[in-house]
């Protein structure tokens, strides 16, 4: 009987051995642990043993049924194993197929450009304000020291609607509206962004219709070094650290003195090359101090305050910063152009 | 104004300052120097040579066969083929190793079987553009006069040893468009002293004034005439190194008499004009403005009729020229002329620039009345003219000028602080530093205690006010030497009103929902300009539009929208989503600013969502397009004011588009284009909307609020509805949200089925309905209670059955 015993164990382990599938282990656990399985017989035959055999046996049919047990258990475990295994492994996928796109557009290169600019100011205390694109002449050229008959104010060059309403030439009809408003009083430090219009025929330089940011600071003290000051930081900011800038007078109807600012030349680092028309200098800005007369106009007492305002052109610095060589391409909205600037810098 | 180094040096020692200084030094303190031309760039081994023979060659009808001396060793063989080649000249001969523009390198060669050992030039062949070699060398060879010397540099006898600085001018710096005025400039930055040109005359025995009579009836037009009589000219070249200077101001030599108005004009900035004295007709001259249809044959030979706006010289009775502008042919100065009338005056800017636009003339004279003359100088050029034709056309000046003169100069005289001046510019100056800036201008200052006064040179008819010496201060200091510093004083919030930054959100929500910011042209066509427009009003049109395709204001966005989608399409995108946000213009009468609004608007085509390898493609719908409107409206806290009611409107399909109303008022649409629209501009199913985002910005919200979150479990009861196939999920939506409050906590569709095993006319339409109670775990029986009366209404209000 004993030999019995063993020969069972050795062979239901065997099979649970080769077995290699969950079911096929079931079927093993049944065969020879189940109530009709030989090990359940080999203890009912235990009555003909003599008494003292009984406890023998009886204890190692359980070493047995225990040994099987556990066989299967551990073979259990490792056959589960293998098919979750399996199963990964079947499931793999090729990870550098690309993903669902998410539709996603992106701010217009002159939107991120001025957006860019007035959070620039902002962040030094400038507010935003904005006025009409159709404009009174009085504002667009009177307002602001063009007096008519002035040059500067032929009908060739602006789109007039009447003699007395026109497309504005430039934001800063937006000043003189502002300084109105403030009757007088200070401080005022706004940036004012928008269209402008002009009678000219489009080509990779020229747009009828463009965009400018003009600046606006008037107070009680406001001097040109402050101008200087300002400007610095913004082409720092704008165009890099390591730009340099440089100021040279100029003229402008509205302010005096006048400014033009240059910042030093990135494609050559101010050596001279074809950007730059061999100068090594590119031309950015116009500036100045608020002409009294314009102050005047618009109700301040010039004796007591000054300002100072810059004017630019928000193309003019996206062609720069990125290279684009023809205006057009901004009123073109060629999605192949628009979806270039979606990238955060 | 093109200035020559060389030519500057007669009026200002440059000594130790090269051009490229000079230019940097000028740019900085003013005047932008656009540009310095080395004339002589890229051309060597030109000399002066001397004709000694010339034959015709033997082998080509249109050669010539010379033999020049061209100062060293033998006389060369030089083949020529310019048809003015001729013995006994004096002429420029690239030798054989010379170098002409182009890197054109000058080698012994073989010209139809005889020798040439070099090349007779033209002034083209050295650089000179053709436009402004005088006449009689335009076709051939320049001849140099007999003076020459044979085998003298010949770029330094034409002056082509130079350099050019173009001076780009502000409309304030007309004073630098003389030589005189540049001196001035250049003199203050270096510091240095002005020469003036020699004026001085033998004296005459007769009087100007016995042969001519001046008067002006237009003395606002012309406050300062005078007329100098120059006797037994004999007209011929001018010299070569007035020549050469014309030129090199971009000026083409003519003649003596000619060139002498033209150099001075260069020179003092005063236009001047020589009449031939014989074919005046009269001894009289009369300014007046021309009558009304009176007609001048100009030097172009153009016959002009006048208005009473032009200005004209006349002899009394009829039109010699047109006032600062071209003088007539009638009176013009020829090979003949003996005695010439020449006119210095003071004309207005204004009168003059009315002639000559009107006459389409702007020229060097023109240009300079426009910009504005020094008042002083006018006579000084006169003189200094007189002078010239006395030594360069063998002329005798009469005593005097006959003038009309009712011109009053006074220089401008202004007072400024020290003070002042530190407070604007934000430096440390002293009294002294501001001082030496004057003295170099060379104006005239007078200093008590703190404040200094300016007596402004006529010369400088720009500076008028404090700011203005402020600038003059500024800029011969330096801008470089102004520190820089920021603003003080009270401090101001800088921030975006709730309008900007309710635009912001907008474009980057619109953004982050697939579609791309577009910017396009407010000025379209009028047949644009109003369609799809919300309101309808009045377009504004352009006086004087560059073309009918920008001629008239939007009243709308969305068809500059459909443009950019025809573009991108014709370009093989034919899937976009795009949005502008941007203004448009409503009329409000003649005169009357029009109304500004900014509206939005969208447009999307073609696929919405593409992920190829996994086999979805989603085409654009109108839900697609709607489910972003709704997410905006969502964003900006607006969802349930917005409705949505089905409208026609033109352009779009019929069955396929909703007014968009907020508050119930209008405030935009949404739609599929019309198919028709969409093959016009060859576009595959396209939605838009247009909004006026101008309302939906500016719409008072309420402020945000926190809710509490429901403790207790809510129930779903799903229902589907057959109704009409023409009743409205809203009709639907709002009878169930109104019958089931208060604990109805949500609606919304989650089935639609329009199929063929729907009875004729009829839909199925299924709602999910969640009732909660934030209070209490609500039964069965109280969710079947309320839900019970929806069905009801349901049934009474739009005979709504539940599907079987």
């Amino acid at each position: 009987m004993q030999e019995r015993l063993k020969e069972l164990q050795q062979e239901a382990i065997q099979k649970v051995e080769q077995s290699s599938s969950l079911k096929e282990l079931n079927d093993i656990r049944v065969a020879y642990l189940g109530k009709k399985g030989p090990i359940t017989e080999v203890l009912r035959g235990m009555g003909k043993l003599s008494p003292e055999e009984r406890p023998v046996i009886g204890a190692l049919a359980n070493e047995v049924r225990e040994a099987i047990g556990a066989t299967i258990e551990a073979k259990q475990k490792a056959l589960e194993e293998k098919a979750v295994l399996e199963k990964l492994a079947s499931e793999s996928i090729d990870v550098t197929l690309p993903g669902r796109p998410v539709k996603v557009g992106n701010h217009h290169p002159l939107t991120k450009i001025i957006e860019e600019i007035e959070d620039l100011f902002i962040g030094m205390g400038y507010e935003i304000a904005e006025g009409p694109e159709v404009e009174q002449d009085y504002y667009n050229f009177e307002a602001l020291n063009l007096p008519k008959g002035h040059p500067a104010r032929d009908m060739q060059d602006s789109f007039y609607i009447t003699e007395e309403i026109l497309m504005r030439t430039h934001t800063s009809p937006v000043q003189a509206r502002t300084m109105e408003k403030h009757k007088g009083k200070g401080p005022i430090k706004i940036i004012c962004p928008g269209k402008v219009y002009r009678r000219d025929n489009d080509d990779a330089t020229h747009s009828h219709q463009f965009m400018q940011i003009e600046g606006l600071v008037v107070g009680e003290n406001i001097r040109m070094s402050d101008l200087k000051g300002t400007l610095e930081v913004f082409a720092k900011k704008m165009f890099g650290q390591d730009r340099e800038i440089r100021l040279r007078p100029s003229f402008f109807p509205f302010t005096e003195p006048s400014v033009e600012m240059d910042i030093s030349c990135k494609m050559c680092n101010g050596h001279g090359c074809n950007v730059c028309k061999q100068t090594g200098w590119i031309e950015i800005l116009g500036a100045g101090m608020v002409h009294p007369n314009v102050l005047e106009m618009a109700g301040y007492d010039s004796k007591k305050y000054t300002g100072f305002a810059f004017g630019m052109g928000p193309e003019r610095i996206a062609m720069l910063k990125y290279g684009i060589d023809d205006i057009r391409h901004f009123y073109t909205n060629d999605v192949r152009f628009l979806k270039q600037f979606s990238k955060t810098e | 104004m093109f200035v020559s180094y060389k030519w500057l040096q007669e009026y200002v020692d440059l000594t130790g300052v090269s051009a490229a200084e000079l230019a940097e030094k000028i740019t900085k303190s003013g005047i932008e120097v656009e540009g310095v031309e080395i004339l002589n760039e890229g051309i060597k081994g030109v000399v002066v040579g001397h004709v000694l023979e010339r034959e015709q060659h033997p082998n080509a009808d249109k050669l010539s066969k010379c033999l020049v001396d061209i100062g060293e060793g033998e006389p060369v063989q030089i083949i020529c083929g310019a048809p003015n080649v001729a013995q006994g000249q004096k002429v420029a001969v690239a030798k054989v190793g010379a170098v002409l523009p182009g890197n054109f390198k000058i080698k012994k060669a073989k010209l139809r079987g005889e020798e040439s050992h070099g090349m007779i030039c033209s002034l083209q062949e050295l650089g000179i553009e053709g436009k402004i070699v005088p006449k009689e060398y335009s076709e051939g060879i320049f001849v140099f006069p007999n003076s020459a010397e044979v085998g003298a540099d010949a770029l330094e006898l034409l002056n082509r040893d130079d350099e050019v600085l173009e001076l780009g001018l502000t409309p304030n710096r007309a004073d630098c468009l003389s030589m005189l005025g540049v001196a001035y400039e250049v003199a203050a930055i270096l510091g240095r002293k002005v020469k003036l040109p020699e004026t001085s005359l033998e004296p005459s025995s007769e009087k100007a004034s016995d042969y001519v009579k001046v008067m002006v009836e237009a003395v606002e037009d012309n406050p300062l005439y005078v007329a100098k009589i120059i006797k037994n000219v004999k007209i011929g070249p001018s010299p070569l190194w007035m020549q050469t200077r014309l030129m090199s101001a971009g000026i083409r030599p003519h003649n003596n008499v000619v060139d002498i108005t033209n150099y001075i004009l260069l020179e003092y900035g005063q236009p001047l004009h020589a009449f031939d004295y014989d074919r005046l007709g009269s001894n009289e001259i009369l300014v007046r403005r021309a009558k009304e249809g009176e007609k001048l044959v100009t030097l172009d030979d153009v016959e002009r009729t006048l208005t009473s706006d032009h200005l004209v010289i006349t002899n009394g009775k009829e039109p010699v020229a047109l006032a600062g502008v071209m003088g007539g042919a009638n009176s013009e100065v020829t090979d003949d002329t003996t005695m010439v009338l020449l006119e210095a005056a003071y004309f207005n800017g204004a009168t003059v620039r009315k002639a000559s636009k009107d006459h389409g003339l702007r020229s060097e004279a023109s240009a300079r009345f426009e910009k504005g003359v020094d008042p002083n100088r006018v006579r000084a050029a006169g003189d200094r003219a007189a002078y010239l034709m006395a030594k360069y056309a063998g002329g005798e000046v009469l005593e005097g000028g006959v003038e009309f003169d009712a011109l009053t100069v006074e220089p401008s005289v202004v007072s400024v602080t020290l003070e002042k001046i530190n407070r604007v510019l934000g430096t440390n100056l002293e009294m002294k530093d501001v001082k030496e800036i004057f003295d170099r201008l060379q104006f005239a200052v007078k200093i008590e205690g703190d404040m200094i006064t300016v007596t402004v040179p006529t010369r400088r008819w720009d500076i008028k006010i404090e700011e203005d010496i402020i600038e003059e201060v500024a800029r011969l200091y330096g801008y470089d030497n102004i520190p820089k510093t920021l603003p003080i004083g009270s401090a101001t919030p800088g921030k975006l009103s709730d309008y900007q930054k309710r635009r912001r959100i907008v474009r980057q929500y619109l953004e982050g929902a697939g579609l791309y910011q577009a910017v396009t042209y407010s000025l379209t066509s009028e047949e644009k300009a109003s369609q799809f427009a919300i309101e309808k009003r009045d377009t504004i049109r352009l006086a004087m539009p560059m073309s009918e395709e920008r001629s008239v204001l939007r009243l709308s966005i969305l068809p500059q929208l459909l443009e950019v989608l025809k573009y991108n399409s014709a370009r093989q995108n034919d899937s976009m989503a795009v949005y502008e946000t941007g203004n448009v213009f409503l009329a409000n009468g003649h005169d009357v600013l029009p109304e500004e609004k900014e509206h939005l608007a969208a447009a999307i085509t073609g696929l919405w969502h593409n992920h190829s390898w996994q086999g979805e493609k989603k085409p654009v719908d109108f839900f697609v397009l709607k489910g972003v409107l709704e997410g905006l409206f969502s964003k900006l806290g607006l969802t349930d004011r917005v409705t949505y009611v089905k409208a026609q409107i033109d352009g779009l399909h019929p069955g396929r588009t909703a007014e968009i109303q907020l508050d119930g008022e209008k405030i935009g649409f949404i739609g599929q284009l019309h198919p028709s629209v969409q093959k016009d501009l060859d576009l595959k199913d396209t939605y838009v909307f247009e909004l006026t985002l101008k309302t939906v910005l500016e719409a008072e919200t309420e402020s945000l609020q926190y809710e509490a979150i429901p403790r207790y479990p809510s129930i779903t009861r799903d229902i589907a509805l057959v109704v009409n196939k023409e009743t409205e999920s809203r009709t639907l939506w709002e009878i169930i949200t109104k019958a089931g409050t208060p604990l109805l906590k949500e609606a919304y569709v989650f089935d639609l089925y329009e199929g063929d095993k729907m009875e004729e006319g009829k839909k199925s339409i299924a709602f999910s309905l969640k009732y909660v109670d934030p209070e209490r775990t609500l039964t069965d029986e109280e969710v079947t209670k309320v839900h019970e009366r929806v069905l009801e209404a349901l049934k009474e209000q739009a005979g709504a059955v539940l599907r079987g």
